[in-house]
């Protein structure tokens, strides 16, 4: 009898949306049905049942073929290939959970490496202003419960995250909002007409790369000063318009994305945002939401503050302490000065989602991909290790974009050899001690997940 | 042929996502992705025909994708990719000091190319790094 597992958790963008239901095949193998979810979210659990989905590493060899090789050697080697360089980068982390990224610590740690996560080319300019300015924020549920205006600043979650606004943040009744879309007036800025932009009932259509004056606009207006008759292509009216609804909201709710860190002007953009999100409050009462991409990106920044101090572009090279300098510790830029000899890739796809020119440069030394799927990375590695899906064969914790942590379940079983990405760094860890003899370090409190209940490797 | 230039920016679209998830070797990320989204009257001033290659240019590379007309509305002077392996070939490095490239404003020159042919994600990535043996 096939079974329907309810309350699983999407692990695709930043809405983690937790009430999907998944209907598995009776030997907990294949994903039969996926209910509630996305289009995205649907695509990646079926994607699990890949029957080609690889079940063993694979090294390079000097033809350029890649060949399977059993876990140990591939341990082995990625332990040896991380004492060995001086300076090595570990990226990714955008499709893990916190159990793996609390365990890579241990490595990082003692391979003096650079540890960084996906925020370094999504969200990292949003850290940088958050430090600078502070993060007026709330949850997610308080967005739904009380917003009247929602604003979508450089942000298209139609397309991004497919179902927050029906979750949170235009559709949904909640307990001040039970209208619904009727009571909620949605404003989008953004320089093309996006399909979020369609369902605003306000879109200012700025021109591209303006949003620090558009935002510095707003803040003027809002403290009663005069504008130009036009700033960043918007008429003086229409931005009035906005400060007047925004100003006159019960609670507004402004989330911003890609297109205000992506652009010049960078962490101003979302300095000058947080600081309108700050006069609106002499107003009304007003929050601010950074729409994170993925289901767990915010778990890096969770997990390696609380292990380091610092939630990216952390430089552990040092030995005594950790460092953090965006521009100097950060991926693109350290890739670019080819000031790394050692790549590690773990969650993500740096190979389609850097620019060409960081992938070139990386490519100088060893490059090592951890990630279940084969992807552009994993296809120039010289070692692509597999490991679990965290979120469908592998449950674990996660962090969603307003911080709010959820434990996901697994739905399949996972491929019978293959370890999740926590097992395979402890014992990536417990090779490198063998190595340096030196005597691994456990947390008691981690003492019992050094070997979670589960057959894999070894 | 003239040549315009246009202002680029490459972000996510929900075809590339539910394409990526699919695998990005599948031929459904190849169409969701080797495509350049601009305005028909820029379209018009560079002398593309909708639908046909064009090659796109910028300060640090070059890349040949599908100019079609946009999806999502976009004004004349901007031209989008959607965010992966033909958007990164073209998008600088450049951080502005805090980490993240270039991904959106950057200017490039698009001419027409009905000639030339798309090159498949592992070719171009694989290409780059002196891995690509040929096939598909």
């Amino acid at each position: 009898m096939p079974k329907l597992i309810k309350g699983v958790g999407c692990p695709y963008c930043g809405s983690s949306c937790d009430d999907l239901e998944v209907l598995i095949s009776d030997d907990e193998t294949k994903v039969l049905e996926v209910h509630n979810a996305c289009i995205i979210g649907t695509n990646l659990f079926h994607h699990a049942n890949d029957p080609t989905r690889p079940k063993l590493p694979r090294m390079r060899q000097p033809d350029g073929t890649m060949k399977e090789i059993p876990y140990t050697e591939a341990i082995d080697y990625m332990a040896k290939t991380m004492l060995a360089a001086k300076k090595p980068l570990i990226y990714g982390f955008g499709s893990t959970n916190c159990e793996g990224m609390s365990a890579v610590a241990r490595i990082a740690e003692k391979s003096g490496a650079v540890l960084d996560n996906c925020a370094t080319i999504c969200h990292g300019p949003s850290f940088l202003a958050i430090f600078d300015n502070g993060y007026p924020s709330c949850t997610l549920g308080e967005a739904k419960n009380r917003a009247d205006v929602v604003v979508f600043w450089g942000c298209n979650p139609m397309h991004a995250h497919p179902r927050h606004t029906s979750r949170y943040s235009i559709f949904p009744r909640g307990y001040f909002t039970q209208k619904g879309q009727m009571q909620r007036t949605v404003l989008s800025i953004d320089p093309r007409e996006t399909d979020t932009a369609k369902l605003a009932d306000i879109h200012l259509m700025l021109d591209q790369g303006h949003d620090y004056e558009l935002f510095d606009a707003f803040r003027t207006v809002l403290r009663g000063f005069d504008i130009p008759e036009t700033v960043a292509g918007i008429p003086r009216d229409t931005i009035k318009k906005s400060v007047e609804i925004m100003k006159n909201a019960r609670f507004c709710m402004i989330f911003f994305g890609m297109g205000c860190t992506h652009t010049n002007g960078r962490n101003h953009n979302i300095d000058a945002a947080i600081s309108l999100t700050r006069d609106l409050n002499e107003h009304t009462k007003c929050s601010i939401m950074a729409m994170r991409g993925h289901y767990n990106i915010a778990g890096p920044g969770q997990v390696w503050a609380w292990q380091f101090g610092f939630p990216y572009c952390i430089d552990l090279s040092k030995g005594t302490h950790a460092h953090m300098n965006p521009g100097e510790t950060s991926s693109v830029d350290l890739a670019m000065r080819d000031e790394v000899d050692c790549f590690v890739n773990v969650g993500a796809d740096a190979g389609a989602h850097f620019p060409i020119q960081p992938v070139q440069h990386l490519k100088k030394h060893p490059f090592i991909t951890i990630d279940p799927n084969f992807n552009m990375a994993s296809e120039i590695s010289d070692l692509h290790i597999p490991v679990r899906i965290a979120g469908v064969d592998e449950p674990g914790v996660v962090y969603r974009m307003d911080n709010v942590p959820i434990q996901f379940k697994a739905v399949l079983k996972g491929l019978p050899g293959v370890p999740s990405d926590e097992e395979l760094f402890n014992l990536v860890y417990e090779r490198m001690c063998e190595l340096t003899q030196t005597k691994p370090i456990w947390l008691a409190a981690k003492e019992d997940r050094r070997y979670p209940e589960s057959e894999a490797v070894i | 042929m003239a040549k315009i230039h246009l202002n680029m920016i490459t972000q996510r679209s929900i075809e590339e996502g539910a394409a990526m998830e699919q695998g990005k070797t599948n031929p459904n990320y190849f169409i969701a992705c080797s495509i350049c989204e601009m305005n028909p009257e820029d379209m018009k001033r560079g002398g593309i025909l909708k639908n046909t290659n064009v090659r796109v240019t910028s300060e640090c590379g070059t890349v040949i994708v599908k100019a079609i007309e946009p999806t999502q509305y976009c004004p004349p002077g901007l031209a989008h990719i959607r965010q992966g392996v033909w958007a990164n070939q073209v998008v600088p490095p450049r951080t502005q000091s805090t980490g993240t490239p270039q991904y959106s404003g950057f200017p490039v020159t698009i001419e027409p190319a009905p000639e030339e042919k798309l090159k498949t994600a592992l070719n171009l990535v694989q290409g780059a790094v002196g891995l690509w043996k040929g096939g598909n």
